[in-house]
C-alpha cells in the first residue's frame, strides 16, 4: 500500500510522518504538494501537523482551499483512508470533512508534552492493533486543540470518539484534559470510519528512543487493515 | 464603484474565549471593577469593486460564509460603505 503525505506551506511534521512511514515502517510513501490535484494513487492520505498558512484567520481555514483538498475531499467521500494529525485535524474540520471546530487551549498557551490517551474504539482501520480501553502515551503540540462541538451534534460525535485524554490508569477526568476539549476528545473518526482526526502526534511516538512507540501502531493498523481489507 | 466592507467576527455565546477572560482579569487588576465580561473578536476591512452597494453586500456575505467566519463557533456582522476617492 502507498501513503501520501500532503505538504502545505507551513506544514512542519511532514518529514516526521514521511520518515516514520518510509524509514521506520518501510512503507511506500510519497509527498503530495498542496497545489497538486492528484493524489498519486495513494491508498492513505496523511495531512500532517504544523501551521499551514501560519494559522492565519483560523488554524486550517486557508489550507482547506488548497487545490489538493478537492481531491482529498473526493477521496474521503469515496471511502479512502485519511489521517489528519494536529493541524491536519484542524484542516479536516474547517473543510467540513470531520465535524466540530477548534478553540484556543483552555490555558491560553501552546502546550507541547506527552499525554496519556485512552483508546475508545479499536474497530477502526487506525486502531485495530490496540486493545479496547488501552492507555497509550503520545505527545501533543498545539495552541488550538480545544475541540468544540455544538450541542446539536454532540450525541452523534460521541459515538465517533476514538481517543480521549486520560490519566495514567485511563481515568477520564477534566484534570487530565490538557486543552479543555469537549469530553476530553483527542481524536474522532468520520461516520463511515475511514477518516481519522487526532490532535496528538503518533509520528512523534514511533520509536523507543523518542520515549514511546505507541503512535507507530496507528500507522501499523492502517497497513494491517489494508492488507486484510477487513473494513467495509 | 469602490466599497469598503467592515466585517466583525465574534465568538458565539457560550464559546470559550480565553483572551477575553484574561483581558477581563487584567482590567479588574487595573481596578475597573465594573467590568463584567470581555469578548474578543476579529475586525476585517475589505475594499472591493462592485456595481452597487447591495451587490457589494452580497459578495461580503458570501465571503463571510465561505471563509472569513466558521459558523460552528463564530458569527459575523458587516457594514458596507462607499469609498469616495
Amino acid at each position: 500500500m502507498k501513503f501520501g503525505v500532503v505538504v502545505f506551506p507551513g506544514s512542519n511534521c511532514d518529514y516526521d510522518c514521511y520518515y516514520v512511514l518510509s524509514q521506520v515502517l518501510k512503507a511506500e510513501t510519497v509527498f503530495i504538494w498542496h497545489e497538486d490535484r492528484s493524489l498519486k494513487d495513494c491508498d492513505c492520505i496523511v495531512l500532517p501537523g504544523g501551521s499551514s498558512y501560519s494559522d492565519y484567520l483560523r488554524a486550517g481555514a486557508l489550507a482547506r482551499f488548497s487545490p489538493v483538498m478537492e481531491a482529498v475531499q473526493e477521496f474521503a467521500e469515496s471511502g479512502g483512508l485519511v489521517i489528519g494529525i494536529c493541524n491536519g485535524f484542524q484542516i479536516l474540520t474547517e473543510a467540513g470533512i470531520l465535524p466540530g471546530a477548534f478553540l484556543p487551549n483552555r490555558g491560553g498557551r501552546f502546550i507541547c508534552c506527552p499525554v496519556y490517551l485512552r483508546v475508545e474504539n479499536n474497530q477502526t482501520p487506525f486502531t485495530l492493533l490496540f486493545a479496547p480501553g488501552e492507555v497509550i502515551k503520545v505527545p501533543i503540540a498545539h495552541r488550538q486543540g480545544n475541540f468544540f462541538i455544538d450541542s446539536l451534534h454532540q450525541e452523534e460525535v460521541k459515538k465517533r470518539i476514538v481517543f480521549r485524554y486520560c490519566g495514567p490508569q485511563g481515568e477520564i477526568d477534566s484534570c487530565y484534559n490538557p486543552n479543555g476539549s469537549w469530553e476530553n476528545v483527542a481524536g474522532i473518526v468520520s461516520g463511515q470510519g475511514n477518516i481519522l482526526g487526532l490532535m496528538p502526534h503518533p509520528e512523534r511516538a514511533a520509536e523507543k528512543i523518542l520515549g514511546s512507540e505507541d503512535g507507530r501502531r496507528v500507522f501499523l493498523s492502517v497497513i494491517k487493515w489494508w492488507e486484510e481489507k477487513k473494513w467495509k | 464603484m469602490k466599497y469598503r466592507g467592515k466585517v466583525v467576527i465574534t465568538l458565539k455565546p457560550g464559546v470559550f474565549d480565553p483572551q477575553g477572560a484574561t483581558i477581563c482579569n487584567a482590567l479588574h487588576a487595573l481596578s475597573y471593577r465594573e467590568v463584567e465580561e470581555v469578548k474578543t473578536g476579529k475586525y476585517l476591512e475589505i475594499i472591493l469593486e462592485s456595481e452597487n452597494c447591495s451587490q457589494a453586500e452580497k459578495r461580503i456575505q458570501e465571503m463571510c460564509d465561505r471563509l472569513l467566519c466558521n459558523s460552528v463557533i463564530e458569527s459575523y456582522s458587516y457594514q458596507v460603505e462607499e469609498v469616495k476617492s
